[in-house]
């Protein structure tokens, strides 16, 4: 804990610039602030819930979070490019249905050839996408609410309207939720909760440190700076669509095991639910800002508070929308608000003869991101 | 992403003319491609059926969409401002489901009504200001709207379904006002042309487009930004309300989920219309034709035995292509020259 503990000393800090050296960056304060949430939440459940700390809670929420944080990471690929996907919920039903039919149609099929068909369907169809948003120059909101469309559409006429059944799934797809891949202290971790870990923390991982990750940032904060600067933007746009796709169709994989049944709507609505979890996980809509631990906190926080909202006897299930409507306000005005103090602290160490308090009025969302490219005011209000 | 075209970035060589004559040379080609695509569409759908050219038929189109036809019109506004508003479809069933939990605890329907449009209308406000004041992206405030308002509706209603509404509310939603219009269609026409005049002949308007364009400069020129967007929201919410109201008038009972999903078809409405999705520029002419082309073409999909889901489908494509085929467009020498001399 020894870091809020210095964020404390920051704030205390606070109005005399230049004493103490400001490491703590922003997206780990907003990482941390959302763990400090998902505890607090945790432990206000606790009170109010019966034996609510227990090994099958943990299994429901590990086991129900794992899709909407693949999600989560995803969409996130793609908002730091200052772009949006709000296809993925019609990936992970073509995936998740396509994949279905393989493997009722060939029993025998391997898991490896389940998810690569699986993680294939969403590479291609977010290709697709990104060909369209980066070479086509289509803005990605209209060219990705256009295939929500056309993908959902497609898959319900080629379904025509039949359910994939878990009895006519292989039993692996099907057993695959409850598999346990290990257990700490009589909690059992799933599999599907431990692979998506993995994903996150080497997704993480090459965000921060791998040149296409910084590139992908640099993008979203400042795109024609970018672009100047010889960055070849059009296929790292596209890169990230097409890893959004793949992490879709994966997802969509499972979906596919999680549910067993699939009708023609499976994954109506997801898209809003990523965007969701990734906006509460800090990550900024116009670009450039967030990260994948964070939207995957968001993931969680939003997941728990649903899966334990139904067990609180004094909130009845219909609270459940109107409470993550106001989650979602308050992390971004959090967000917000966090954001300006730290600016300001910065803005003191890098010019030390300027008051502190002096321009907290204007909201520059580009300088957010200090680390990059010059906050790019013209463009602010310019691009989602 | 080179999607900020010409507006934001410098000019290219050879590009004499101001952006502002390039951007109403390029909507009025866009009206000029959406004109013949309608006409298109209709002559096409005449040819599949006899009734088609009937005032009743082009009535009814419009019957079974006019709450998101009436929503699209506000909805442009606040999208040439450089906003969105993803809430509108949670805020009308919202304001329906506020009109129908007055009306079931015995409050008089005429008040209902009002409290129901009040209640739409701060929805709208709230987010406006949130969106005003702290320059949260209206994208992620909208969104939480969108999930919160429906929220609210669901604590409203739960999982009930009210109905038996007064018999004058029933025909204001269904029986003809005006010849053979409903009172909704009337009220769209009205909107259109008030709208059409309030955006494109009086000074708010210009603002609406000037913030849209770039909000920075908008507000070193003097301009409240935030009243303005405040404004538009706020109009946005009640605007939603009115169509929620008008839902419950045709539909004659009200649930909470009523109307999901339909903030992505008005959304696409207005993007066919030519509405930059960065703000600033679009016109209501443009909308109003991207309206009666989405309603005639499923119209005419319907005719040729299309399922309802691939209507949908094909919609998005034109979507899509329709803002690719401009992109193209652009690019062509020819073109250029074009833009040059009748700018």
């Amino acid at each position: 804990m020894s870091s809020a503990v210095d964020i404390a000393r920051l704030d205390g800090a606070h109005g005399r610039p230049g004493r103490t050296a400001v490491w703590v960056r922003p997206e780990r304060v907003k990482e941390l602030s959302l763990l400090g949430v998902i505890l607090v939440a945790l432990l206000v459940f606790g009170f109010l819930v019966d034996d609510y700390f227990s090994g099958r809670f943990f299994n429901r929420v590990t086991t129900s979070v794992a899709i909407t944080a693949v999600l989560a990471v995803a969409q996130t690929l793609v908002i730091v490019t200052r772009n949006i996907d709000l296809s993925v919920g019609s990936i992970v039903g073509v995936s998740a249905y396509l994949t279905g039919q393989f493997a009722s149609s060939n029993p025998s099929v391997s898991p490896a050839v389940a998810i690569a068909i699986a993680v294939g369907l969403g590479t291609l169809l977010g290709a697709i996408n990104g060909v369209i948003v980066a070479y086509g120059r289509v803005p990605a909101i209209i060219t990705t609410l256009g295939t929500l469309a056309i993908y959902r559409s497609w898959l319900i006429s080629h379904g025509e309207g039949k359910t994939i059944t878990a009895d006519s799934l292989p039993s692996w797809v099907v057993d695959l939720p409850t598999r346990t891949a290990f257990s700490v202290g009589g909690l059992d971790i799933r599999v599907v909760f431990a692979v998506v870990v993995v994903i996150v923390v080497v997704l993480q991982v090459a965000m921060q440190r791998l040149r296409w990750g910084r590139r992908l940032y640099a993008i979203g904060s400042n795109p024609e700076a970018a672009a100047q600067a010889g960055l070849p933007t059009r296929r790292l746009v596209l890169g990230a669509f097409v890893a959004c796709g793949a992490l879709s169709g994966f997802a969509g994989f499972l979906f596919l095991s999680r549910f067993g049944n699939i009708t023609v709507v499976a994954g109506q609505g997801l898209e809003l639910d990523s965007v969701a979890a990734a906006v509460v996980g800090g990550v900024s809509v116009l670009g450039g800002s967030g990260t994948l631990v964070g939207a995957f906190l968001g993931a969680v926080l939003i997941d728990v508070l649903d899966q334990s909202l139904v067990r609180v006897p004094q909130v009845s299930e219909f609270w459940r929308n109107a409470i993550l409507g106001a989650l979602i306000l308050a992390a971004v005005i959090a967000d917000v608000v966090i954001g300006r103090r730290f600016r300001r602290r910065w803005s003191a160490e890098a010019r030390p003869h300027t008051k502190v308090d002096g321009s907290a009025g204007d909201e520059s969302e580009a300088a957010r991101v200090p680390a990059l490219t010059a906050p790019e005011q013209a463009g602010r209000t310019g691009d989602r | 992403m080179e999607t900020t075209r010409e507006r934001a970035g410098p000019e290219r060589p050879g590009r004499r003319p101001r952006a502002g004559d390039i951007e109403a040379v390029r909507e009025r080609s866009w009206e000029l491609l959406l004109a013949v695509i309608l006409v298109g569409t209709i002559v096409y759908n005449a040819t599949q059926s006899p009734v088609y050219l009937d005032v009743d038929n082009f009535v009814n189109l419009f019957r079974l969409s006019i709450e998101k036809v009436i929503v699209a019109v506000a909805m442009t506004f606040v999208i040439i401002n450089g906003e969105i508003d993803l809430s509108v479809a949670s805020v009308m069933a919202f304001a329906a489901c506020v009109l129908a939990a007055a009306h079931e605890s015995g409050v008089p329907f005429g008040l209902a009504i009002v409290i129901a449009l009040a209640a739409a209308a701060s929805a709208g406000f709230v987010q406006g200001l949130v969106v005003a004041k702290t320059g949260i992206s209206s994208l992620v405030v909208t969104l939480a709207g969108l999930i919160g308002f429906r929220g609210a509706a669901r604590i409203l209603l739960e999982d009930r379904s009210i109905g038996e509404f007064p018999e004058w509310f029933g025909d204001l939603g269904r029986a003809d006002f005006l010849g053979p219009m409903p009172f909704a269609l009337v009220l769209f026409l009205v909107m259109l042309v008030v709208g059409g005049i309030v955006l494109h002949r009086t000074s708010f308007g210009r603002r609406v487009y000037v913030i849209g364009n770039n909000a920075d400069v908008a507000r070193f020129s003097g301009i409240d930004v935030a009243r303005v967007k405040l404004t538009l929201f706020t109009m946005s919410g009640l605007v939603a309300g009115v169509a929620g109201v008008l839902f419950a008038a045709r539909l004659g009972s009200v649930r909470a989920n009523i109307g999901e999903g339909f903030e992505l078809d008005i959304i696409t409405m207005v993007l066919l219309g030519g509405v930059s999705i960065f703000g600033g520029s679009g016109t209501l002419l443009g909308v109003a034709l991207a309206i009666c082309i989405v309603l005639n073409l499923r119209n005419g999909l319907g005719l040729a035995n299309v399922e309802a889901n691939t209507q949908t489908g094909v919609i998005g494509a034109l979507l899509i292509v329709s803002v690719l085929a401009q992109n193209l467009l652009d690019r062509l020498p020819l073109r250029r020259r074009e833009v040059e001399a009748e700018a």
